[in-house]
């Protein structure tokens, strides 16, 4: 995370305080972000406490009254991205973990059908992927999103936009393909295009 | 976050979501925050 430096006022006991119960609240939304971003819960808790360390060496940069929601998901954002970068995750793919994550819940009467949505997302390319955990699942608006991915709140409505469509058909004709489930060259399309997402948005910039 | 005008085609996501936000959270967690409290890290 590389960001100009600027004045930062001394932190008081109180503040670190604070600071400490609010990224302490924002745990169970982290490790959520997380497992919809990479799909494994190992992974997405290492992910989160990797985040969580980060977050902490950075207090001094967070700005007390400001979401510490947005704040510490564009840092776990950002180590998801430099982790994928690094060939973390790559050679450690799981695929019976994979498998049983993407058909947990089968069985169980579900309306919607979650284990279809969890499985139809997985499939989805990374920045769209991000884009309607953040906005669908997480309740982000747009320029929110835009912030923490450091893009324009256009481009995250079309992101939106094209997941929404792409999602509700597979889950509408019932044809979801299994991209993300063991199948060698859909995995590595899905790391290309992760590839893709960090090369040319690596500069999510602080929230508000 | 404005909840209220959350529309209908997220409800399966936040589903998701809230799946795991509601998950006890994993001793590895207590332990990684308790030792940020001692100002180890």
């Amino acid at each position: 995370m590389s960001r100009p430096e600027r004045e930062l006022p001394e932190r008081s006991a109180d503040d670190k305080r604070a600071f400490k119960r609010e990224l302490t609240e924002v745990v169970p939304h982290l490790r959520a972000f997380a497992r919809g971003l990479c799909g494994r819960p190992d992974m997405a808790d290492d992910l989160v406490q990797e985040a969580l360390l980060k977050a902490w060496a950075a207090q001094d940069r967070f700005e007390p009254g400001t979401s510490m929601r947005a704040w510490t998901f564009v840092i776990l954002r950002n180590a998801y991205l430099t982790d994928m970068r690094r060939n973390r995750f790559r050679g450690e793919y799981d695929e019976t973990a994979a498998e049983r994550i993407l058909t947990a819940p089968a069985g169980q009467e579900e309306p919607i059908h979650l284990s279809d949505m969890h499985r139809a997302l997985l499939t989805l390319p990374p920045e769209r992927r991000e884009a309607l955990l953040l906005v669908g699942a997480g309740g982000f608006s747009y320029e929110e999103a835009a912030n923490i991915c450091g893009c324009a709140v256009g481009t995250i409505k079309s992101r939106v936009g094209r997941a929404r469509a792409a999602l509700t058909s597979m889950i509408e004709d019932g044809d979801i393909p299994d991209r993300a489930i063991g199948d060698p060259a859909a995995h590595r399309a899905i790391l290309e295009e992760l590839d893709e997402v960090a090369a040319g948005r690596g500069l999510a910039v602080p929230t508000k | 976050m404005d909840r209220k005008r959350r529309p209908d085609w997220t409800s399966g996501l936040k589903q998701l979501y809230d799946q795991v936000v509601e998950e006890p959270l994993p001793d590895a967690f207590k332990d990684l925050l308790s030792k940020l409290d001692d100002g180890k890290q």
